[in-house]
């Protein structure tokens, strides 16, 4: 392919993600400057790795470079991070703990929210995100996170149950002061 | 439908991830099932939660311009290291092209190497040249009789050269001589055919296989060399190349 052209059809398959793509970096990095760095980064190599790319699903080919980028850098500027390994058992969340609150959830505001998907393991973090405000099926998070589908359908019922916990946690902390 | 699988299966419900069959079998689990509904009811407030879309982080202004621009030199660049290959590929194509004929030939054509057989033929036909300008010069010691020859040989020289007189056949051996070639010392016999002077020149072989005879003409002579018998032979003289043919196949017969 030559340059121009190479460019022009990379541009109008891979660049109309460019929100999605932000967004993931977004949260699986929780800082504006470090996201727009991994899609900067994640773009180039998205571009080398172009001819690769046989206009299957641009989006979830796209975030799996994003994803992937992500985790490099957070390796070389943030290891903290990844230096907690998800423990399953740890992270059993017992859903009789869960049974009444949905009217606590319910009063959970944005903010609220979005301190808890913060707070969740990155892990979870990434599937939750993948599927709520990505909005994308199973199959494209397991294309995505490199993960069997089962595994993406069991860590995502984890990850909501994780993060029930945490904002019933905070709402009941709200409330009593 | 026990209570944990459809605790898993609510999330897959609420995705819109189960087949017909299952999600009707969660439905009428969640009727039956006061905690599963409360979970289901849990699940779809959070889904709500999501949806006012004040959690999705869209791309700020600038980041578009800047991914553009540097996918921009990305695509430069690669395209300058592509027409830096081209532009060389086609003087690494002839110099590869060239290497290779001058391999190939060089396996084709021994006689053509310019190797250590090239120096030492000019090397013999100096020192056939010198032998002739003096009379004093051509033998060292003056015999006919093989006899006489080889036993002169003895401890002037590290071998036992093959001597051998030719006369019945036209070749009369006139005498042997000492000579330094090939960075050795090495036994040279005259012989002669007519008017004509040959000298055989023979030392040891650096590899034991025979090879045949190898031809050349250098400033009007004939120069034949073979190795045979452990031993290699340079033949040379102004004689033409079928008669020096000739001798060369008496040499190599009467080993």
């Amino acid at each position: 392919m030559e340059g121009q052209s190479k460019l022009a059809s990379f541009e109008t398959a891979v660049l109309p993600h460019l929100d999605a793509a932000y967004n993931l970096a977004r949260w699986l990095t929780r800082n504006d400057a470090d996201a727009q760095d991994v899609v900067q980064e994640a773009y180039l190599r998205a571009f080398r790795f172009f001819g690769g790319f046989h206009g299957e699903d641009g989006r979830a080919w796209l975030l799996g470079i994003v994803r992937n980028t992500s985790y490099t850098w957070m390796q070389q500027n943030r290891s903290a991070q990844l230096n907690t390994p998800l423990d399953d058992e740890l992270h059993e969340v017992k859903s009789d703990d869960l049974n009444p609150e949905a009217l606590l959830l319910q009063k959970a505001d944005a903010q609220m929210l979005r301190q808890a998907v913060e707070d969740l393991p990155l892990e979870f973090r990434e599937v939750l995100v993948l599927r709520e405000l990505n909005e994308m099926s199973y199959k494209q998070i397991a294309v995505v996170a490199d993960l069997p589908l089962g595994t993406v359908m069991s860590r995502l019922a984890r990850a909501r149950k994780r993060l029930q916990q945490i904002l019933v946690r905070h709402t009941q902390t709200e409330v009593l002061t | 439908m026990s209570c944990q699988t459809a605790q898993e299966l609510i999330h897959a419900y609420v995705d819109g991830e189960l087949d017909l069959a299952r999600s009707l079998e969660v439905e009428q689990h969640m009727q039956e099932c006061q905690a599963c509904a409360i979970a289901y009811r849990n699940e779809t407030a959070l889904r709500s939660a999501f949806k006012d879309g004040s959690l999705y982080h869209s791309a700020p202004a600038g980041l578009e311009k800047r991914v553009r621009s540097s996918l921009r030199r990305e695509a430069k660049s690669e395209v300058g290291r592509r027409s830096f290959a081209w532009r060389w590929l086609p003087i690494g194509a002839a110099l590869g092209l060239v290497l290779l004929m001058a391999f190939v030939i060089w396996r084709a054509a021994p006689g053509l190497r310019p190797s250590g057989d090239e120096l030492l033929a000019h090397e013999i036909v100096s020192n056939h040249v010198r032998s002739l300008q003096l009379e004093s010069h051509r033998t060292d010691v003056i015999s006919s009789d093989q006899h006489t020859v080889k036993p002169w040989f003895d401890g002037k020289l590290d071998f036992a050269p093959p001597v051998k007189d030719y006369s019945s056949q036209g070749f009369p051996l006139t005498g042997g001589r000492l000579e330094y070639l090939n960075n050795r010392a090495v036994a040279a016999l005259i012989y002669q055919r007519q008017k004509h002077y040959i000298n055989l020149y023979i030392w040891p072989a650096e590899q034991r296989n025979a090879t045949s005879e190898l031809a050349t003409k250098r400033q009007g002579y004939n120069l034949l060399h073979w190795t045979n018998s452990g031993m290699t032979y340079w033949a040379i003289s102004d004689l033409n190349g079928v008669e020096l043919h000739e001798f060369a196949r008496l040499v190599q017969e009467a080993q």
